[in-house]
């Protein structure tokens, strides 16, 4: 079944991880600007990273047919740093225009601090300057609860659709507040520290289809490249149809993605195609 | 019963029949943990802020009402609501300190 990887750290990943992809049916993936596992030194060292994910990852994807997109942002483990924040978000305008970048991504917030929240603020205002689409990271494990009710009563606070921000890595306790504000929201099919397949299923057994996208999140860490497709098994062995499961790995992400003149799927892979097969 | 936006397509024994031998060894992997745990003799991991919430975890999955998911994961989660004034540390631990006994 194809499929689109909303959510997946390419650069960290090898060549056979974009054919293991490729051969269980992604035609397109998002890479959201990330933390590379230690603190960039730099503005500078973020332009690398930016030209990398604009330029060099999408060619390396063409090789496998995979369509690369990207988000651009001071990604939340390094947003305690403000200096270091105002000086990459004044470079970051110069590569929205670049052909694979939707938007802005994946921000949020780490561990929930005021710094931290001020640079959030300053990237959504950013995105909403530009007209752009909003990828937003929730903090992980013990801060999760707590970091995706201060993003949401944020949000609140601007005048943005909330159709155009998807508020990623929703687990059993922040998924209602994200969906009940009419956010889009992914569910991180991610070993240990996020969803697995079948707590997955168990959030879209009990709250439906709607604006929900699943994703690797695959990066340097312990992490599965063709998670989506794991998840595709689960999804039949636990009984569902094709169709209800493309709806979730393919015609949802591409609703979402396709609010951006930018993503294109593949010649004959759109949202008809699909469905008459 | 749970309402359900999507109704399960297998049926409860179906689910039995289907998951019960995966989630009975996940089931002896937390024991064992909790053995191991104890073998090591130290006193001072019974009093570690996780393993506190650990347990007060495992009595919610001994209560027979849905929902146990999401209390399990509010044992977990740090229940205030402003922002920490600077950054403490770079990553999460895995359960708030409700006791004040970081380790």
């Amino acid at each position: 079944m194809e499929y689109i990887d909303l959510h997946a750290h390419m650069v960290s990943r090898t060549t056979d991880d974009y054919v293991q992809m490729a051969m269980t049916g992604c035609v397109a993936l998002t890479e959201p600007a990330f933390w590379p596992g230690w603190d960039r030194s730099s503005a500078d060292g973020f332009e690398d990273y930016f030209r990398q994910i604009t330029d060099f990852e999408p060619k390396r994807a063409a090789q496998y047919g995979i369509r690369h997109y990207t988000w651009l942002c001071l990604n939340p483990k390094e947003g305690e740093d403000r200096a270091l924040a105002r000086e990459v978000l004044r470079r970051i305008p110069r590569y929205l225009d670049r052909p694979n970048v939707l938007g802005i991504g994946e921000i949020g917030l780490n561990r929930v601090t005021r710094n931290e929240l001020a640079t959030f603020r300053d990237h959504v205002e950013l995105a909403l300057e530009h007209d752009q689409l909003i990828h937003i990271h929730t903090p992980h494990l013990e801060d999760k609860h707590k970091g995706t009710r201060v993003i949401v009563e944020t949000l609140l606070e601007y005048e943005l659709d909330p159709g155009r921000v998807l508020i990623d890595h929703a687990e059993e306790h922040t998924l209602e507040m994200i969906l009940g504000n009419g956010f889009w929201t992914g569910l991180t099919l991610y070993p240990q520290t996020k969803v697995s397949p079948e707590r997955a299923i168990d959030m879209l057994e009990m709250h439906g289809t709607d604006r929900i996208c699943v994703a690797s999140a695959c990066d340097w860490g312990p992490s599965v490249p063709v998670a989506v497709p794991q998840f595709i098994l689960a999804m039949r062995r636990r009984g569902h149809p094709d169709a209800l499961i493309r709806r979730v790995v393919f015609e949802n992400p591409a609703e979402f993605l396709g609010q951006s003149p930018k993503f294109q799927l593949p010649e004959g892979r759109g949202m008809l195609a699909g469905a008459a097969a | 019963m749970t309402p359900c936006a999507l109704p399960s397509p297998r049926t409860g024994v179906e689910l039995v029949d289907e998951y019960f031998i995966e989630n009975r060894t996940r089931l002896l992997e937390v024991a064992a943990y909790l053995d191991r745990v104890d073998r090591a003799g130290d006193a001072g991991a019974g009093r570690d802020f996780r393993m506190r919430a650990f347990r007060e975890a495992l009595a919610v999955l001994a209560q027979d009402a849905p929902g146990r998911t999401e209390r399990v994961q509010m044992v977990f989660s740090d229940p205030t609501t402003e922002p920490l004034p600077a950054l403490d540390q770079k990553s999460a631990r895995g359960a708030y300190d409700r006791w004040n006994e970081a380790v």
